[in-house]
């Protein structure tokens, strides 16, 4: 294996030897959303007119998880490193900030996928889900990991202490993914929140996500796509950017 | 061509004394270059500056201004090439704790791109004592086993130029003696080794060359057995029960009841033993022996006791 290679088999390996814990714990979590929020308005709302709630609920779960996953992978592999100082096993190697973040971002693209599977996987058992647009799906999934996992990144080096990246966790990431369309449609909120939703990137990443299982969506998947790519984009020059004068971690 | 090479570096810190914008020299305008196949000594009291300069040559910290460089390869224009070269054993105890000995082996293997090189891993793990412990995790070693795994986890892409941090900081005798025969066997085998240590009796042993550290500049380079020349040649040294004179206590080296002071001939000892007898004491246990590297070490400190290097203020 090449050290890249190595360090994208690493950072896989981390989270898959504690698999109860990254995989069947968010995939669990997302079964109980589904089955307490589809039990009790599965009769009562209706977004769409021939997708009942219980299956308008499964994509916006697998792709919250999907995304707080990839986001989870690579902040805490990094600021447990910075914290325990393992990380100085990765500093002495010849590996450029480019393969740095290519085997992180890869490793957290890699559970966020592992997790959103899991969930619609077993959601499958409970509601019908068609699959209209599947290159649309794929598409998001994987963009909407790889930018999580980038901004998982952006934390994780900015992070000194365990309760900062809990606070942005916390206070950014879940906020954002909660208040980005999983529960509903965006058309169901007043006016003044539609206009504040489409400001938040999270909600053009589970609506695109959405329209690919049911061909409608609140926005064009295109402009969602646009969205996320231009997102993913940004982020990622940040994130060179700081790997590269290797932002605190290199003094 | 230099196995290890400093041109003129430093490295500048923000001094949290003093009024914004001062700086602190930990390293200052450093020039040094070590041979292919030296076991080199850097020597130097806490917070001389030893583990700056290994940060800046292992590319963990960048200079603030000079270069460094590993077989001719710049540690910031040719990083990789230059970390290809150098095995790192840092100072503090570190470990990851998902991994077993083994596994976290094979992983700084591949980092380097080194494949297939189970035979190797199993040679340090044999060598290094460490052949029943390789399917155990991290997290259930003790302190040595995991300074082992450090040192294991340095050679094992095979480089030709180690480096050693305070290795045998607070680890048993056993692990030092593995760790030095081993070592000294890489070395006779070609390999270039950088040593720091506050064990002077290992580098005088081991070390070909030392240089002393001081805030952050070299206070002594030379062969190990020139500067052990250049030292007084004997100590005396007794015990006594009593404070000595605040006069003669000046020159002596005091631990506890030991009293030490350097002597150049039996004039200097007559002198030091009827002084300690006119201050009312009495010598115990009197014995004089040849000056170490400990000895020389102290000398060279005191010389630059009134040493202000180091400080500084930005423009």
């Amino acid at each position: 294996m090449s050290g890249l290679q190595t360090l994208l088999y690493k950072e896989m390996l981390r989270f898959w030897k504690v698999a109860f814990q990254t995989i069947a714990g968010p995939v669990l979590t997302a079964m109980l959303y589904l089955l307490i929020f589809g039990h009790a308005l599965e009769d009562h709302v209706k977004v769409y007119d021939q997708v009942s709630y219980t299956a308008f609920l499964v994509p916006g779960l697998a792709m919250m998880s999907l995304l707080q996953n990839a986001f989870a992978n690579s902040s805490s592999s990094l600021i447990m490193s910075k914290v325990m100082g393992n990380l100085v096993f990765i500093l002495l190697t010849p590996l450029s900030y480019w393969h740095w973040y290519v085997a992180y971002v890869g490793a957290a693209v890699v559970r966020g996928l592992v997790v959103g599977a899991g969930v619609f996987v077993i959601a499958a058992f409970f509601t019908h889900i068609g699959f209209a647009q599947p290159w649309f799906i794929l598409a998001f999934a994987v963009m909407g990991a790889a930018l999580m996992g980038t901004l998982g990144l952006i934390a994780g080096l900015w992070a000194e202490k365990f309760d900062q990246l809990a606070a942005f966790q916390n206070f950014v990431v879940m906020p954002m993914t909660f208040l980005s369309g999983v529960f509903y449609s965006i058309h169901s909120l007043p006016a003044f929140w539609q206009g504040v939703s489409h400001f938040n990137p999270f909600f053009y990443m589970i609506d695109g996500f959405r329209y690919g299982f049911f061909g409608v969506s609140d926005v064009s998947p295109w402009l969602s796509l646009s969205v996320v790519g231009l997102s993913l984009l940004v982020v990622s020059g940040v994130a060179l950017q700081l790997l590269r004068s290797g932002y605190k971690i290199r003094s | 061509m230099p196995a290890i090479s400093f041109q003129s570096i430093s490295k500048a810190y923000s001094s949290p004394k003093g009024p914004p914008g001062t700086t602190f020299l930990a390293v200052d305008h450093v020039s040094l270059a070590i041979e292919e196949g030296e076991f080199f000594g850097l020597l130097g009291p806490n917070g001389a500056g030893k583990t700056t300069m290994i940060s800046m040559l292992a590319g963990l910290t960048r200079p603030s201004s000079g270069s460094a460089s590993v077989l001719g390869h710049d540690v910031q224009k040719d990083f990789a090439d230059a970390r290809r070269q150098l095995g790192v054993v840092p100072q503090e105890l570190v470990f990851d704790p998902f991994f077993n000995v083994r596994e976290a082996l094979r992983i700084q293997s591949g980092y380097f791109g080194v494949k297939n090189n189970d035979a190797w891993i199993d040679e340090l793990l044999e060598n290094l004592g460490l052949a029943d412990k390789a399917d155990a995790n991290m997290r259930q070693l003790s302190g040595g086993m995991k300074r082992r795994v450090l040192v294991a986890q340095a050679l094992v892409h095979k480089p030709p130029v180690i480096v050693l941090d305070e290795p045998t900081a607070g680890v048993d005798v056993e692990l030092r003696q593995t760790l030095w025969q081993f070592i000294a066997k890489l070395n006779k085998q070609g390999h270039t080794v950088l040593l720091t240590t506050h064990y002077l009796e290992e580098a005088e042993a081991l070390c070909s060359r030392i240089a002393m550290l001081k805030s952050g500049r070299i206070v002594a380079l030379d062969h190990t057995s020139t500067l052990l020349k250049a030292a007084s040649s004997n100590v005396l040294r007794f015990k006594v029960d009593g404070e000595l004179p605040l006069a003669l206590a000046a020159q002596a080296r005091i631990t506890g009841r030991i009293v030490q002071f350097p002597a150049h001939n039996a004039l200097e000892i007559e002198h030091f033993l009827s002084a300690v007898r006119e201050s009312g004491l009495l010598a115990q246990d009197v014995e004089i022996r040849k000056a170490d590297l400990e000895d020389v070490f102290l000398d060279v400190m005191a010389q630059n006791k009134g040493s202000v290097h180091g400080v500084g203020v930005t423009a």
